[in-house]
């Protein structure tokens, strides 16, 4: 089976609200805000509306940097992107003046110093930007006790700090796939590496697919039949495109240029790809091309004109 | 009040660690073909088609308009996608049943996780202030929650083992599960969770026919009648809820009629042990409720399909006579957040 690897990364802006920009801009200034809702509870992480009534909350409070796990898992196998790189315990952590419990890691040695219950305070990371990772984790804290903890405290939300409020996030987001086409696509994909182009006849309406995606998406059955087809075809329709492309593999394609619907011989499905070896203006519909290939590619690098006579307009209207 | 509306036939793929052979619409096209097989439909006679899938399991962009192709859209067809698991699709189709503008429907629901990494995948669809800039990743949530329902002495770590042996028993008998009969426990993956307590990883599709009134009669020896049906969401922050109890279940339950009548059987879909342990409780299941006769997501987890199985598997021990009144349940999001409760019935025999 054909396999490659795929790597999907997407940094996503996001704005924030007036509560979120107040809790991250906290952050920044090592000092955790919770929102007091309705009736009375203090949320920490805040939220913009009562997760129970949907109220609009925007009553901040200062809570204290120290709090009490609620909740432990310990992860002896940190991955990508987590707090730490180290082994750690999972927390969630009620924040002394909080009614609500805040998700985080906390640095201990092992699974056997961390308990429900256990007391903890924030390490605050080095460099803080305004995100929630502007607390590195949780550590143990032995000075502090949570029954003489202090409560939440009422605060502006504003902070005196140069940079001014934080206002948004970027997101950054990464996943690593093992890309594998499936059994009409990766022989599809073999066959053009010893330049042949193969699509799939449907055992129903005789159509054949190219490139084959494994079923007739008329019929809704599987496509098996392989049928070799082209390597010459026509041009069906076209467009002349003016802007060149950002990507490093279109570099060296001048604008100009054709990128047409190509109905090769044989096949119901236009496939499409650049037209060369003509100016681009008398490119038509009808045009007979053939692929050309460059040594190391695995698809043609464009489509060049036969020659021949332009197709009638009757053997390929229906490719339209 | 509402129409009548019966599941009234099911199929799925052997659940498998690697479909590498396989792209989605290979894998899914035999699940349509058996359902639609059973009932003797074609796409064309079918009223609404529902599916449910996440671009972001496998990475590919739009899979599930390449999904359609193995449906046959031609002549265009009424349809419908949603991004979660497929029993909010067949959820759809209901809806659309009820209005009276469909008769019949074709729900599907596909996952294929092996080409990425689904612990990591899955911290995509948390809170993208406060959590998905942690990674954590669905075991670590799940974990969580499992230390917490130990804490609250509800269950202990062997309790969760014996709910991951008996699911694997189960699976025995069900020859579409990943994992079957006897599975070590495993070490600790995220403490208190051993590897025995989570789900396989694995890819599968799975179909089931809707279809109302007489119509379902005609297609189908022994319906399996969805006397209710309903589904509630929680808070997303984990911090806000209690995770040793899960009140959108029972709410849905409740809504859905779950506790008119006893059931003799229940398909949950927990896909960690210690959820099963909540499940149970919110649900009120005794001991006389057979739980996951097929062995449950802990046999085989196809995600985005794995909770419309709990509504096919209930479906088909009614069609065949195994059960008189099932409750199939579904879950989506972390720590339980989202759950989906139907209540299915047979007609007397």
């Amino acid at each position: 089976m054909l396999r490659a690897p795929l790597v999907v990364e997407f940094p996503f802006t996001r704005s924030l609200g007036p509560v979120q920009s107040a809790f991250l801009t906290g952050l920044r200034e090592r000092t955790v805000l919770g929102v007091r809702t309705t009736d009375g509870k203090v949320l920490v992480p805040p939220v913009e509306y009562d997760p129970a009534t949907a109220d609009e909350l925007r009553d901040l409070v200062e809570v204290a940097p120290t709090g009490t796990v609620t909740t432990w898992a310990w992860n002896p196998g940190p991955r990508r992107g987590q707090p730490l790189t180290k082994p750690f315990a999972w927390v969630l952590v009620r924040l002394d003046g909080a009614d609500t419990a805040l998700l985080h890691a906390l640095d201990v040695p092992g699974p056997d110093a961390v308990r429900t219950g256990t007391r903890v305070r924030i390490r605050w990371a080095a460099t803080r930007t305004g995100a929630i990772t502007d607390i590195a984790c949780f550590e143990r804290d032995q000075s502090s006790s949570g029954v003489t903890g202090r409560h939440a405290r009422p605060h502006s939300g504003r902070f005196a700090a140069q940079e001014g409020p934080v206002t948004g996030i970027v997101a950054q987001a990464r996943l690593d796939y093992t890309y594998s086409p499936g059994r009409a696509q990766s022989q599809y994909i073999r066959a053009l590496a010893g330049h042949r182009t193969v699509g799939e006849r449907c055992p129903d309406c005789r159509k054949v697919y190219v490139p084959p995606r494994g079923a007739c998406p008329t019929c809704g059955v599987a496509t098996t039949e392989q049928v070799e087809v082209g390597p010459r075809g026509t041009v069906t329709t076209f467009c002349i495109v003016n802007i060149k492309a950002r990507n490093a593999g279109n570099a060296a394609i001048d604008v100009p240029y054709v990128y047409a619907h190509i109905a090769l011989d044989s096949a119901d499905l236009a496939l499409h790809a650049r037209i060369a070896g003509i100016p681009y203006d008398q490119v038509r519909m009808g045009l007979r091309v053939e692929p050309v290939w460059s040594d190391d590619a695995r698809f043609p690098d464009h489509y060049r004109p036969t020659g021949e006579p332009d197709a009638d307009y009757d053997t390929y209207k229906e490719l339209l | 009040m509402n129409r009548d509306v019966a599941i009234v036939a099911f199929g799925q793929t052997d659940h498998l660690r690697r479909s590498d052979e396989l792209s989605e619409v290979e894998m899914l096209m035999p699940v349509l073909h058996e359902v639609l097989a059973a009932t003797g439909l074609r796409t064309g006679d079918i009223g609404f088609t529902c599916s449910g899938s996440s671009d972001y399991l496998a990475g590919r962009a739009f899979s599930f308009t390449m999904a359609l192709d193995g449906v046959g859209a031609w002549p265009p067809i009424s349809e419908s996608h949603v991004e979660t698991d497929g029993a909010w699709a067949l959820y759809e189709a209901w809806v659309k049943l009820q209005t009276g503008d469909a008769d019949t429907a074709l729900v599907y629901a596909y996952g294929k996780s092996s080409p990425g990494s689904v612990r990591d995948v899955l911290t995509r669809q948390l809170d993208p202030y406060y959590l998905a800039p942690l990674w954590p990743d669905s075991v670590a949530l799940a974990a969580l929650q499992a230390q917490a329902l130990i804490d609250a002495g509800a269950t202990d770590e062997q309790d969760l083992a014996a709910v991951a042996a008996r699911s694997r028993d189960a699976a025995a008998g069900n020859p579409h599960a990943q994992l079957r009969g006897p599975v070590p426990h495993g070490d600790y993956l995220v403490r208190p969770l051993r590897t025995g307590d989570c789900p396989p990883i694995g890819d599968g599709a799975a179909a089931v026919v809707l279809a109302a009134g007489e119509r379902a009669g005609e297609l189908c020896g022994r319906p399996a009648w969805i006397r209710g049906i309903d589904h509630r969401i929680e808070a997303h922050g984990l911090g806000v809820r209690d995770l040793t109890d899960s009140p959108s279940t029972r709410l849905a339950a409740e809504r859905a009629g779950a506790f008119a009548r006893p059931v003799d059987t229940a398909e949950l879909h927990a896909p960690f042990t210690a959820q099963e342990v909540v499940l149970r409780g919110a649900l009120r299941l005794g001991d006389d409720v057979t739980v996951n006769p097929s062995g449950g997501a802990l046999a085989a987890n196809p995600v985005m399909a794995a909770g419309l199985i709990r509504l096919g598997e209930a479906a088909a021990r009614i069609h065949r006579g195994a059960s008189d009144r099932a409750l199939a349940h579904a879950t989506s999001g972390p720590c339980l957040q989202q759950n989906l409760v139907a209540v299915l019935e047979g007609d007397p025999r």
